[in-house]
């Protein structure tokens, strides 16, 4: 079957998608977007987690035929979308400014240095709260979303709220320490 | 190549912004904030195929007959391979022995066991292929503990055995066998005035990586594969592949794919020979990718444990005496087996000053899954047992649990069992005094004025208790484990390292083979050579076999033994860099033939401060590279009747205290705090060192509360291969984690650094289970610990 919906804001078409096929399968195998990722594929640790139409979902428990129309927010796309949020819903096009800044920075193909970050990316790199990473673009999304909804969480609210996003690595300290870093920074920004 | 173990000087003495006792962050994180960090199951390939394995679904059967046709008749399948398709009379692989089939051949003997791959065009026509297989198995009886594995007419789970243990074990199911025998336990146990024995028992552990097993293997012109792979160590599996494959080493590139995590679980091989076997028969490129439930198939676990303690103690709280029997389920494949018995026993009376001692470590052969490294190394399941024997020696004593351990602590110098003297700091005692120093968390936190708050009470959300029932423990612990490879072990790694201008800037260029599976090995490496060569701008080579072996990322050793192999390059490219400098400059200053010279910002400078040249200059078009190998300190074997060796290269200690909370009537568990204290030698990356501590931790409170591999002791399956019945911790699970960070240096180690990664692992579920002990009153003498433990109704 094939499969139209929107990613990141980009109107995207599957072809020869199996019925039985993920939305995670499809954004990682058919798109080239693998930053969801697959550590258990049964909806137990959310390493795989989107926003569908705006709501937080285990990629890996929808069905590809079920995002048919709809809108989809990935990693990939998230420092984009917190700069559109950000913006509110007037037009933020890239100033003069920011785009000679871009030019001059660059992107470093090796590492991403100087890549365009929202605040939640740049707090999860800041407090140390990524080591191997495999569970990062989940908690991202999630700890995004929470943080849009609820801009100073409580301790007991981020650990509500993240509570789906399994971590091996960090034992969630760093990963608290990211959350506080961006809700302190938001509330600055503000 | 120098390839010298001595101790290298602390530092050049250079003060390089980004250099080593800096927090820098990771080079990494960028990429893997984005997503774009590419882990070993996110590559990709045009035309690619996908593997899949199918396994044995009883644990010990002889196979009557397998037969593919169905399968290979299905469309869009390009290959089904069995044990009668590999191409060598190399049919094993294996860590230390090769007694592991790639593909089953006539038995299984475990549950899961690979019996036949299949390729295709689409993962789910492979697995459906893979169904389509039939083999009928006629099963054998179960082997699945130490009675039935050494009974005298016990089914023997490998026949023909050939390897270097067979000769000193006392039954042919025993991989390895390692007695500890010092001083006189029976003259010693006479001055006992308390004498107190356990029996205790370890759960199956696994190390739940988030990031399956997976790979992509790529056929090459030459006839050569290319594997793209997430491992801990790239050498030791293209050892093991190259001959699988009829190939020379040099015809397999293997190159580090990103690795989401792995404690010790990719240590072994799982479907690596299996891709490129079937990239190799089809011509196409293979992926494999594990889901979670293959997974739990995939990879060896932690080794459960039956432990039996006698401690014996004088009244004023000195310990006269200890034996201690460990019996470790090393399942159906040797994999690291011996090794954990070496590590259960020499560590098996724990940071104690003990002169009498009689130890017996052994690992059996099963038809349980095969067990081998994980996190802590046979370390983990003595201390579990060791602490609980200290807690209730002290209690028989009516002695404070913490003072009697710091009564008995061992310090630089003790003796160990295997007769090592301890020869740098052994701060037990200090990191007992810091843990019971850290203020305590409130009592009854969950109190608000808008009622209990569920979310900090022991069943959380399910909303069982607003305080009702729940009553609060306190419990400590301390442990010892070894970093680097022991036992004699060659224990070497291979570091290049390349000085030239790019773009008007000196830039260092860091190669390794190092699997960094997250734990900042890349970060670590970049400030080493910051610290070394005076530059800003290092960068850090993907790690393949187009460099020496790295060794493997495990034991705590990497930091150790490739951050040594580092600071060692650079220490030569150094001087490679001065020479040249004297070449072109020496006749301007006579600073550059009498100075100590060091390099700093970008520049050679006296060890007075004065600038000699700038790097630009000296290297100009030039570039200094050396690969040179590096190794630490030799060790020796333990006896085989004694134990008695120098056995091992350093030590690394931690103590914790855990706070819990428990609801009494329902059994049910919450750590409120777990705070730890650990000498980590020096500090080379602080915020990375902390991150280490709290994920080694919470592995620890993960293996106290909740995690277990539960195996039907009448078939040997698995029970719960799942993340819906195999529980980690989640952040709600897992407590606030205060560290406190002890650096006293080892003059043995670069920079006195001491392996940080394991020793959290161990202390931490023992201090959790002596809360619980003390909330409850309850003995408790297994873990995981599980409501029904504690509500009686077990």
């Amino acid at each position: 079957m094939r499969v139209n919906f929107t990613v990141n804001g980009r109107p995207q078409e599957a072809d020869d998608v199996w019925e039985g096929e993920s939305l995670l399968y499809v954004l990682r195998e058919r798109l080239g977007l693998p930053g969801s990722k697959n550590a258990c594929e049964q909806g137990e640790c959310g390493s795989c987690t989107v926003r569908l139409d705006g709501v937080p979902v285990c990629s890996c428990l929808v069905a590809a035929g079920q995002v048919e129309g709809r809108e989809v927010v990935t990693v990939e796309g998230l420092a984009e979308f917190a700069k559109q949020r950000s913006c509110g819903t007037g037009a933020c096009g890239t100033s003069l400014q920011d785009a000679q800044e871009w030019q001059a920075k660059g992107t470093d193909s090796q590492t991403g240095e100087g890549e365009e970050l929202s605040p939640i990316q740049q707090a999860f790199i800041d407090a140390g709260a990524v080591q191997c990473g495999f569970c990062t673009p989940g908690l991202l999304v999630a700890a995004d979303e929470m943080l849009e909804n609820n801009p100073n969480p409580s301790d007991a609210d981020i650990r509500e709220a993240l509570s789906g996003n399994l971590c091996r690595c960090t034992g969630y300290e760093k990963i608290m320490d990211a959350v506080r870093l961006a809700a302190a920074r938001q509330g600055e920004a503000v | 190549m120098p390839t010298n173990g001595a101790p290298t000087k602390i530092t050049q003495g250079s003060q390089t912004k980004g250099g080593i006792g800096e927090s820098t962050l990771r080079p990494d994180g960028t990429l893997k904030v984005t997503g774009e960090f590419a882990y070993s199951s996110d590559m990709w390939h045009e035309d690619m195929l996908w593997g899949q394995i199918l396994r044995s679904t009883v644990a010990h059967a002889e196979i009557v007959s397998i037969d593919t046709g169905e399968a290979l008749a299905t469309p869009g399948v390009y290959a089904v391979m069995t044990y009668d398709d590999l191409p060598t009379d190399v049919k094993n692989y294996g860590l230390e022995i090769q007694d592991t089939p790639v593909l089953a051949h006539g038995k299984v003997r475990h549950h899961g066991e690979p019996v036949a791959i299949v390729a295709a065009d689409h993962p789910e026509t492979a697995r459906r292929a893979a169904a389509k297989i039939k083999v009928e198995y006629r099963e054998l009886p179960v082997i699945t503990d130490e009675a039935s594995a050494t009974a005298p007419d016990a089914i023997l789970v490998h026949e023909n055995r050939d390897d270097h243990h067979i000769g000193h074990v006392p039954h042919a199911n025993i991989v390895h066998r390692q007695p500890i025998v010092r001083g006189d336990v029976a003259r010693a146990a006479g001055k006992a005035d308390v004498v107190v024995k356990g029996e205790y028992y370890f759960g199956m552990q696994d190390q739940a990586f988030l990031g399956p097993e997976s790979g992509l293997a790529v056929p090459e012109e030459d006839g050569g594969v290319h594997l793209y792979i997430a491992t801990q160590w790239l050498h030791s599996d293209l050892r093991q592949i190259a001959p699988v494959l009829g190939l020379p080493e040099d015809k397999v590139r293997m190159t580090l794919a990103g690795v989401g995590g792995a404690f010790g679980g990719r240590e072994d091989l799982s479907m690596q020979i299996h891709a490129c076997l079937l990239a190799l028969r089809t011509g196409k490129p293979v992926k494999i990718v594990y889901n979670r439930f293959e997974s739990f198939f995939g990879h060896v676990h932690r080794h459960p444990a039956r432990l039996y303690y006698e401690h014996g103690a004088t009244k004023d709280g000195k310990l006269t005496h200890v034996k201690c029997r460990i019996v470790l389920d090393g399942g159906a494949y040797a994999s690291a087996s011996p090794a954990v018995v070496g590590n259960a026993s020499s560590l098996g009376i724990g940071p104690y000053v003990v002169d009498d001692v009689e130890i017996e470590a052994i690992a059996l052969y099963t038809n349980n899954p095969p067990c081998g490294a994980m996190r802590g190394f046979g370390a983990v399941q003595a201390c579990f047992a060791y602490e609980a024997q200290m807690d209730k020696v002290a209690q028989r004593l009516g002695m404070d649990p913490v003072k009697f351990r710091q009564l008995n602590a061992m310090e630089q110098g003790t003796i160990m069992p295997t007769g090592q003297p301890v020869d740098s700091p052994a701060p037990v005692a200090e990191l007992l005094r810091r843990i019971t120093a850290m203020p305590l968390p409130p009592e009854r936190q969950w109190e608000s004025s808008e009622g209990a708050d569920v979310r900090q009470l022991p069943g959380g959300l399910s909303n069982t208790t607003h305080g009702e029932g729940v009553v609060r423990g306190i419990g400590y612990a301390v442990g010892i484990k070894n970093v680097g490879f022991s036992e004699g072990f060659d224990d070497y790694s291979t570091a290049r390292v390349r000085m030239e201008v790019v773009g008007g800037e000196p830039v260092a260029t860091v190669h390794t083979a190092m699997a960094e599976v997250g734990q900042g090995g890349v970060t670590v490496h970049a400030q080493i050579a910051r610290t070394e060569l005076g530059v800003t701008q290092v960068t850090i080579h993907p790690a393949n076999t187009e460099v020496g072996s790295a060794g493997s990322t495990s034991a705590s050793r990497q930091t150790y033994v490739t951050g040594g192999a580092v600071k060692n390059s650079c220490e030569l490219v150094r001087e490679k860099v001065l020479e040249l400098g004297r070449r072109k400059f020496g006749t301007y200053h006579p600073a550059w033939a009498t100075a100590e010279l060091l390099l700093e910002g970008g520049k050679v400078v006296t060890d007075g401060g004065e600038v000699l040249a700038d790097l630009v200059d000296v290297l100009g078009d030039e570039a200094v590279e050396i690969e040179a190998e590096w190794r630490h300190r030799p060790t020796e074997p333990f006896d085989l009747r004694t134990g008695q060796g120098h056995g091992h290269v350093q030590y690394s200690f931690a103590a914790h205290r855990a706070v819990v909370e428990v609801d009494t009537e329902l059994g049910l568990v919450k750590v409120i705090e777990l705070a730890c204290a650990q000498d980590v030698g020096k500090a080379l990356n602080p915020l990375s060192v902390i991150g280490q501590i709290q994920g080694g931790t919470t592995q620890g409170l993960g293996v106290a509360v909740m995690e277990e591999i539960i195996v039907d002791p009448k078939t040997a399956k698995v029970r719960n291969p799942s993340f819906t019945d195999y529980l980690i911790p989640t952040i709600l699970d897992t407590p606030t984690i205060p560290v406190d960070v002890l650096e006293l240096a080892d003059d043995h180690a670069p920079y006195g650094l001491r392996g940080i990664g394991e020793a959290p692992t161990l202390s931490s579920t023992p201090a959790v289970l002596a809360a619980i002990r003390n909330a409850t009153g309850l003995e408790l003498n297994r873990t995981p610990v599980r409501p029904e433990h504690l509500t009686g109704t077990a």
